[in-house]
């Protein structure tokens, strides 16, 4: 537990010690110079109090060396400060290869995690110590943002938008998160718990959780044959559509000659607006599923989909680029 | 010749803007940049006591962690009505239209603005805003946060949206005229020899913020525009089920609501600016230097609006340039923090009122300032967005910097504007009251906001309690530190000493006519010879031994 | 009214009146460039997203109506402009001449925007709860040139099958919503213009009536100056919104 009189939450992720470290140094910095410009003002407060009626000051018009001086070295200071939070930045901004996906959805007013296998969990999260933990946000109605200031990371959570963020939790326990973008009346009370867990116990939790109704892996599976998807997209590539086994992840030839790498974005909008992207050697003709998927079910088939990395790519058939760009 | 009354200790009062004519007509109907100075003195004075009561009752509810004052709806709406009636209704207008309005035209030697009758209708345009508003907030309220988000804003907020989009699309209109009409008064009214470089630093603060006014306010007119007619329509602009986009609204909104600030802040660092080489007696140090940082804070202060928005899912590339750009933009406001302190060296300093109400402005705006460098630092900020530590940043800026420059700037003025003198013992003790109080207030939330308490919470974790019971302690005292200069301004009207035309005494055009100044400014128009805040080659100031001075002022 | 043409109380000289008035002209239509600013940025971002709903959209606008307004203002501005040719050189019987032919102008203007509104009205392109992209070949009436209608019905189904390949019902759900959008835009955008060129109206009607008292001339001619400006920026704006709403993507009939 903390403190008695905290001034920083307890560090409980890779990110926590970068931020406070940064913290203490901009602290560090700004106090140097509030301290600095408090005590001169102070100073010659009482120093040049004015002395007689008619007293005036000395004129002084001005020194441009000095100006030069607090410009620069400020600036200097500045790049600095910047330098430093950019890093961390774009390390938090830029997903590790090797994660723990796991699913959050926000809704009025109410948070909805899907474990990887399909575990749900609602106003909880359950993540092991020592992973890297990878959340993909969306949002059911309006914008909400996922903070956990244990770990010293959030992010928005905004509707027809996926975002992603990351973080490598360090320390077991029990960490609050909060919606952290106003969302309407409950805004705070839209918040729960992040469990950290030693992998064991993260794995024996995972098995134990009852799957419910829904495992998404078994009803991504039920939904791709339901909503007819193995009709074009047959696994052996000899379908009107290109074949999804090893897709996830790989890049993927278009139509245009580009090539996008097949991610989780990708997937969705391949399946909400599929004539974005159309695949190099095929015809725009997969019908939109906007309107007949709810969010659970585009991560289920998502899940589904990924789950056919590990299956044998066609040589004829797959969308999957070939390697060294020859054709 | 209209009927006078003579008071004990006051001489005849001469012919001036405030009894040259008499009735309600000839208030409502005035087109004299004084008197309308005044009207917006009233109604502004009104909308921060609106604002104030509903921060009052924030800061009432968050005494307990449960918040027991009012339902969760209701402090949504509290909140969200505090930030419209202060930023849109009170800060923004207040010093411009108040001490702008009255002092511009006086500090550059003119009769009036450039467009008497616009700054008139400014005032009606500001009134017919605020009617939208209130009627708003008594027909339901508002609950959709100042920043009015969509699609919560345009989809599924049910109070009064509507009137109150309208309301401050209206108001939009009377900074944009105000702005118009202070850039061409500075380009085409300046009496003779009154050169560029020898304006007023107050004025060179004006004409950044009209700069910002002008180009800001049009761009958030039509994007609350455009939300109330989806609101209103149903239409799609914002609505990612028919096709919009939740991230275009944040980025309009900003592009006008980040400049905003600055035109918050840059009048007070304008009265600041006159304030201290005045009560200094000494020229300022390195005018040029904060002319230029008025226009560079104009300028660069455009180009970082997108710092609002680093955990959106905005780009980094774009999160990169934005926190870059902040950076930027703080170092002009530091050039003058430090060219203000090397004017207190060597000066000989009073400590009138207006002084003690400029050095905490400049306390307590270095704090705000200051922790805007954790805010743009792009690895901090995705854990302090959206936290208390952003609501105690800004409020460092807009309380105890631009309401503090506000009221040291009323203090400076008020002999030239009601020709009287105002208690200066008491008036004193108000500033430090101020200024303790603010700090007891807000510095709590930076803590606050670093341990993870996000912002517009009606409840919070226990953990948080101490810290949000200190806030409200300071809050009272706070309020005590505003209440205080309400009674005794009123008190001086009517029993003040007579101030006399140059109180302090300072070197601008203002304090050349009397106090309070005729309706049309100066009999004869002036001419400019001398340098701003010279009191080396000005005889007439009475500093030199043996000449008379106006009435003396505190211990001077 | 101020009397025009006497130096206000305010103002040294009629220099300085005039500098005045002619710099506040041009700051306010910097504002009001910032002010379309917004409604353009919006446009562009919405039709590269959607280029094309907001294709199908733009085709439904009356082309020759659209032009002959474009005419309409330029002669408007080329009236506008001797106007103020007249009052600088006091030719005072001219001058309201060429106004009364501006505002004729800005009239016809108006009426045919009214037209077309009333057009996008009758074929249920307004955005609201009736709005129907296929209403007029669901429903050709008479009036409807055969050729046209099945031009607008090839281009649909073209759209519809790049919006949703397949699923025709989705496809025309997507097309409406983003159609919708482009019609928003539309509306918004013309509409504002409209609302200002009626401003502009206004304003000529004033300056109309005062130069029917003689009172422009070479010396004084300030207020015609600054109408001038207002009614020119009004025009270019149309000119924009001409090209951006009408002319992209314009498929020849």
């Amino acid at each position: 537990m903390q403190s008695q009189l905290p001034l920083y939450p307890e560090q409980a992720s890779n990110f926590a010690p970068q931020v406070d470290s940064l913290m203490l140094f901009i602290i560090t910095v700004c106090l140097f110079f509030a301290v600095g410009v408090t005590i001169a003002i102070v100073w010659f407060f009482f120093r040049y109090h004015r002395r007689g009626k008619n007293e005036v000051g000395i004129p002084l018009h001005g020194d441009s060396r000095l100006e030069t001086l607090w410009i620069v070295v400020p600036l200097m200071l500045a790049m600095a400060m910047f330098s430093w939070g950019a890093v961390i930045y774009v390390d938090y901004r830029h997903m590790p290869k090797d994660t723990l996906d796991i699913y959050m959805i926000g809704k009025q007013w109410m948070w909805k995690a899907q474990q990887p296998n399909g575990i749900r969990e609602i106003n909880e999260l359950h993540v092991p110590v020592g992973r890297n933990v990878r959340m993909i946000l969306a949002s059911e109605d309006v914008i909400h943002d996922f903070y956990v200031p244990a770990f010293r990371v959030k992010m928005d959570v905004v509707p027809g938008h996926y975002n992603t963020m990351w973080f490598r939790p360090t320390k077991p326990g029990r960490y609050h998160f909060f919606c952290s973008q106003y969302c309407g009346t409950n805004h705070a009370i839209m918040g729960g718990w992040v469990i950290v867990m030693e992998p064991s116990d993260y794995a024996s939790w995972l098995a134990g959780a009852s799957l419910g109704e829904a495992n998404p892996l078994g009803s991504g599976e039920k939904l791709f044959t339901e909503k007819a998807c193995a009709t074009c997209h047959v696994a052996n590539g000899t379908g009107r559509a290109p074949s999804l086994n090893g897709v996830y992840g790989a890049q993927v030839l278009l139509a245009d000659g580009s090539t996008a790498v097949a991610d989780d974005a990708y997937i969705r909008e391949s399946i909400l607006q599929p004539a974005a992207k159309i695949v190099a050697g095929y015809q725009p003709l997969m019908p939109t599923f906007q309107g007949q998927l709810t969010e659970e079910q585009v991560i289920a088939l998502t899940a589904y989909i990924k789950s056919l990395q590990s299956q044998p790519v066609p040589t004829k058939g797959s969308g999957v680029a070939p390697a060294k760009g020859k054709k | 010749m209209s009927e006078t009354f003579a008071l004990p200790n006051h001489k005849t009062p001469h012919e001036d803007y405030l009894n040259a004519t008499y009735g309600i007509r000839s208030w409502l109907l005035t087109t004299d940049h004084k008197r309308i100075a005044l009207l917006y003195l009233a109604s502004v004075t009104f909308f921060f006591f609106v604002g104030g009561i509903f921060a009052t009752m924030i800061r009432i509810h968050l005494l307990t962690p449960s918040g027991a004052l009012v339902t969760p709806e209701t402090y949504n709406k509290l909140f969200t009505m505090h930030g419209v009636a202060m930023i849109f209704f009170f800060l923004i207008p207040s010093i411009p239209a108040v001490l702008g309005n009255f002092l511009i035209p006086l500090m550059i030697g003119a009769k009036d603005l450039a467009f008497p009758k616009i700054n008139l209708l400014s005032w009606y345009i500001y009134l017919i805003g605020g009617c939208f508003v209130l009627y708003s907030f008594g027909t339901g309220g508002l609950d959709t946060g100042w920043t009015f988000y969509t699609p919560l804003s345009s989809i599924y907020s049910n109070s009064a949206v509507t009137p109150a989009v309208i309301g401050i699309f209206i108001n939009g209109f009377s900074s944009i005229l105000t702005g118009l009409n202070f850039i061409v008064t500075i380009h085409t009214m300046r009496a003779p020899g009154m050169t560029w470089f020898r304006l007023p630093l107050f004025v060179w603060a004006h004409y950044a913020t009209s700069l910002v006014m002008i180009l800001g306010t049009p761009v958030v007119a039509i994007t609350l525009l455009l939300a109330g007619l989806e609101r209103m329509f149903h239409l799609g602009f914002f609505n990612p089920a028919l096709g919009g986009d939740p991230i275009l609204f944040q980025h309009l909104f900003w592009f006008y609501s980040h400049p905003a600030v600055y035109i918050m802040v840059l009048p007070s660092m304008g009265v600041v600016s006159e304030i201290i080489p005045t009560l200094a007696r000494k020229p300022i140090f390195g005018y040029s230097f904060i002319a230029g940082s008025s226009i560079a804070i104009a300028v660069i202060g455009f180009l970082v609006w997108a710092h609002h928005m680093f955990v959106t899912g905005e780009s980094t590339y774009a999160a990169l340039t934005f926190s870059f750009l902040s950076y930027l933009v703080a170092i002009p406001s530091a050039v003058k923090v430090f060219n203000w302190t090397a004017t207190l060296y060597k000066g000989s300093i009073s400590w009138d009122t207006p002084m003690i109400y400029a050095l905490g402005f400049i306390g307590l705006f270095l704090i705000g300032g200051l922790t805007g460098l954790f805010l743009a630092c792009l690895g901090l900020d995705i854990h302090i967005h959206d936290t208390y530590f952003v609501v105690a940043h800004f409020h460092y800026i807009m309380v105890g910097g631009a309401v503090m420059g506000y009221l040291g700037g009323l203090h400076f003025w008020w002999p030239k504007i009601t020709g009287k003198l105002y208690p200066e013992s008491l008036s004193r003790l108000a500033a430090v009251i101020l200024f303790i109080g603010f700090n007891l207030t807000f510095f709590p939330q930076f803590i606050l906001g670093y341990l993870g308490m996000p912002r517009r919470y009606h409840s919070y974790p226990p953990e948080f309690q101490v810290l949000n019971v200190m806030s409200t302690a300071g809050a009272s005292i706070l309020a005590l530190g505003y209440l205080l200069p309400m009674v005794y301004f009123v008190w001086s009207m009517r029993y003040g000493p007579a101030a006399g035309a140059n109180p302090w005494p300072a070197t601008g055009l203002e304090w050349k006519t009397p106090s309070p100044p005729p309706t049309e400014n100066f009999e004869v128009t002036p001419e400019v010879t001398w340098e701003p805040y010279d009191y080396s080659k000005r005889p007439d100031l009475g500093l030199v031994a043996g000449a008379p001075l106006a009435p003396a002022h505190g211990d001077d | 009214m101020h009397r025009t043409g006497e130096l206000y109380g305010h103002f040294e000289t009629l220099e300085q009146q005039k500098d005045s008035a002619t710099l506040g002209m041009w700051i306010f239509l910097v504002t009001e460039v910032l002010f379309f600013g917004g409604l353009f940025l919006t446009y562009s971002i919405n039709r590269h997203l959607y280029f094309t709903a907001f294709g199908v959209g733009g085709n439904m606008l009356d082309l020759r109506l659209g032009a002959t307004n474009t005419v309409v203002l330029i002669a408007s501005s080329f009236t506008m402009a001797m106007s103020v040719w007249s009052a600088q050189t006091s030719r005072k019987k001219l001058l309201p001449i060429f106004l009364i032919l501006t505002l004729v102008l800005g009239f016809v203007f108006l009426g045919i925007k009214y037209v077309e509104y009333k057009q996008k009205f009758d074929h249920h392109l307004v955005p609201g709860r009736s709005f129907d992209l296929t209403y007029r070949i669901n429903h050709a009436g008479p009036g409807d040139d055969p050729k046209e209608l099945a031009a607008e019905r090839a281009e649909i189904a073209d759209a519809l099958r790049t919006e949703a390949p397949g699923n025709p019902h989705e496809a025309l759900v997507a097309l409406n919503a983003h159609a919708q959008l482009y019609f928003s835009l539309y509306f918004g955008m013309t509409g504002l213009h409209a609302l200002h060129m009626i401003v502009g109206a206004g304003l000529l009607v004033w300056v109309i009536r005062e130069s029917f008292k003689g009172r422009f001339s070479a010396s004084y001619n300030t207020p015609i100056e600054i109408v001038g400006l207002y009614w020119h920026f009004v025009d270019i704006v149309w000119i924009y919104l001409f090209a951006l709403l009408y002319l992209i993507n314009r498929h020849a009939v």
